[in-house]
């Protein structure tokens, strides 16, 4: 099992796991007398102090509308809410802050490129390519677009893995393929994409491609540049920062060529009712007043994710990643869904008769926090043969002793239903 | 582990393992699907009704156990009984899963007061609820797929 990382060196010695933990005070409480074993990391993370306290202290002492107040109060949030766009812009290795638009989350930015790329190039009998385990938010915008254009929806299928099927991708790439939207990592199976391929192959016939990494984002460091992709979405909260809040990186030819996406204050260069010009980048994107609040939290969520380091974190994951399996694994009539060889930090899974919701009823009378459903890739669902799965997903805060937890609740559920 | 047994009593998870009235029902004199998309519920029931009392009564779908043992627990509750009073039973048994203050001795709801645990678990009330909506919709003859999300 390995974790694509940029830096190769790992230090340790520096990741104190008890220090992390208590950055995070979420995690000292109990839940029905136990204590919390929060495991749900995939649909959001957990905040540090230190995001909590840059928005309590914003809305105390820094709360100003941005980008139009000559005084100092607006022009120091006007700073700071810029300050994190080039955050974020080093984060993903952005070649310039213009390049990240801020959006409410990642669905958001997926239908920004939908209504705006999306509405201007493709056609009538054009296709966009995404694959099977696409999340909804990675799903329905196009089918809503192609359904607009008369366009085609093409889907590169997965094995029993778990694993994108790259020869079937080859054959869905042709001269009426306008854009491939692919996840990064799978929110349900754990799946990291060889997603640098997938634009290699996509740009040989000079096709776009959008990378969905709302998962991967928060596990692995990720640099758009080296990747080479197109438009790669983010959102906020799955990092460590607040809800309403995410990012849409954009190459800037492209952004350049789109047109608005809302319209409204803030956007615009100029109104007449004669004639509107629009802003420049990444301005013409975000109509409106913005969570400034929330942009100004999210830098400070990748400030610490930076001071804690990829390295850091991936190894510890990936240990984790390697503890859980094996002793998920050993839990009699669990079956694992996604078992794909490039892998991180999720861990799916069916326990013979007994339903997944049953499964997290149970556990969660033990303290332990998992999800059940269709993780809103029901495609996926109906590919393994499942109605739902349980799903247990790791973050950096994450224990040993919590994925024993996890395990001795299991046990639980088996004594419930014997 | 008594919290638990409050909602997976033995009655529900004997249900849940064997349910009662599993299976098509040819000639149905009405039909109606219930599917909770969210948790992965489904189910599709079948009455026959002779002259207004709901003759056979059978169900099919796969489910959580507390939404399978709550269709079991119906057909065996509704069989054998007017549509009318399927109604009221339906009032009954929604009052017991949402309502702290509905008393669990209601005679009425015989062995569906087992269901009175679910109110502790908000979250699985719908699951609970699934096959009665289902069961009124059948009866309503609504022909929309029911759902309790």
């Amino acid at each position: 099992m390995s974790v694509a990382q940029r830096t190769v060196t790992v230090d340790r010695s520096s990741f104190d796991i008890r220090y992390i933990r208590k950055q995070f005070p979420v995690l000292a409480q109990t839940v029905r007398g136990k204590p919390l074993v929060y495991l749900d990391n995939a649909a959001t993370t957990q905040k540090p102090q230190v995001v909590i306290d840059t928005l309590s202290r914003y809305y105390t002492a820094e709360n100003a509308n941005i980008h139009r107040g000559v005084y100092e109060l607006s022009q120091n949030a006007t700073r700071a809410y810029e300050d994190a766009r080039s955050k974020i812009a080093a984060f993903l290795n952005a070649a310039e802050p213009a390049e990240i638009v801020f959006t409410r989350n990642a669905t958001e930015g997926i239908n920004l490129v939908a209504q705006t790329f999306g509405r201007s190039k493709v056609g009538a009998g054009d296709e966009v390519v995404i694959s099977e385990m696409e999340h909804h938010s990675n799903i329905v915008p196009w089918q809503l677009l192609c359904e607009e254009k008369g366009a085609r929806l093409r889907v590169v299928p997965i094995n029993d893995d778990g694993e994108l099927m790259l020869e079937e991708l080859s054959s869905l790439l042709g001269p009426r393929t306008k854009l491939v939207s692919i996840v990064h990592m799978s929110n349900s199976l754990g799946t990291v994409n060889p997603v640098r391929q997938v634009v290699e192959l996509a740009h040989k016939l000079d096709i776009p491609v959008l990378i969905d990494g709302s998962q991967a984002a928060y596990h692995m460091s990720v640099d758009v540049r080296e990747l080479d992709c197109d438009f790669y979405v983010v959102t906020g909260h799955k990092l460590y920062g607040p809800t309403g809040i995410g990012a849409l990186y954009g190459r800037r030819r492209l952004l350049d060529a789109m047109p608005p996406y809302q319209g409204g204050g803030d956007m615009i260069s100029s109104v007449t009712f004669e004639q509107t010009t629009y802003n420049e980048l990444p301005h013409k994107f975000e109509a409106g007043t913005p969570h400034i609040a929330g942009a100004i939290g999210l830098g400070a969520a990748v400030d610490f994710i930076a001071e804690v380091g990829f390295g850091a974190i991936a190894a510890h994951e990936c240990q984790l990643l390697e503890y859980a399996t094996a002793a998920l694994s050993r839990v009699p009539g669990l079956r694992l869904i996604g078992t794909a060889r490039e892998k991180a930090s999720i861990l799916s899974f069916v326990l013979d008769g007994v339903h997944p919701h049953d499964v997290g009823t149970v556990v969660d009378t033990e303290g332990v926090a998992i999800r059940t459903g269709h993780h809103c890739t029901q495609p996926v669902m109906d590919r393994f043969g499942v109605p739902a799965t349980a799903r247990a997903s790791l973050a950096m805060y994450n224990t040993t002793d919590e994925v024993d937890h996890l395990v001795m609740a299991l046990a639980k559920v088996r004594e419930v239903f014997a | 582990m008594s919290d638990l047994r409050e909602l997976y009593q033995e009655v529900i998870l004997d249900h849940n393992r064997s349910p009662r009235n599993f299976g098509f029902l040819k000639d149905a004199d009405c039909r109606a699907d219930g599917h909770n998309p969210l948790c992965g519920d489904r189910l599709a029931i079948a009455a026959k009704i002779v002259d207004g009392v709901v003759a056979d009564l059978r169900f099919e779908g796969s489910g959580c156990a507390i939404s399978k043992a709550s269709a079991s627990l119906m057909t065996e509750a509704v069989k054998g009984k007017t549509v009318d009073e399927f109604h009221r039973l339906f009032e009954r048994f929604r009052g017991l899963v949402t309502d702290e203050n509905v008393s669990v001795n209601d005679a009425a709801l015989g062995k569906l007061a087992v269901f009175a645990g679910v109110r502790d678990y908000p979250a699985r009330v719908k699951c609970a609820i699934l096959a009665w909506h289902t069961l009124r919709s059948a009866f309503d003859e609504t022909q929309e797929i029911v759902s309790t999300e």
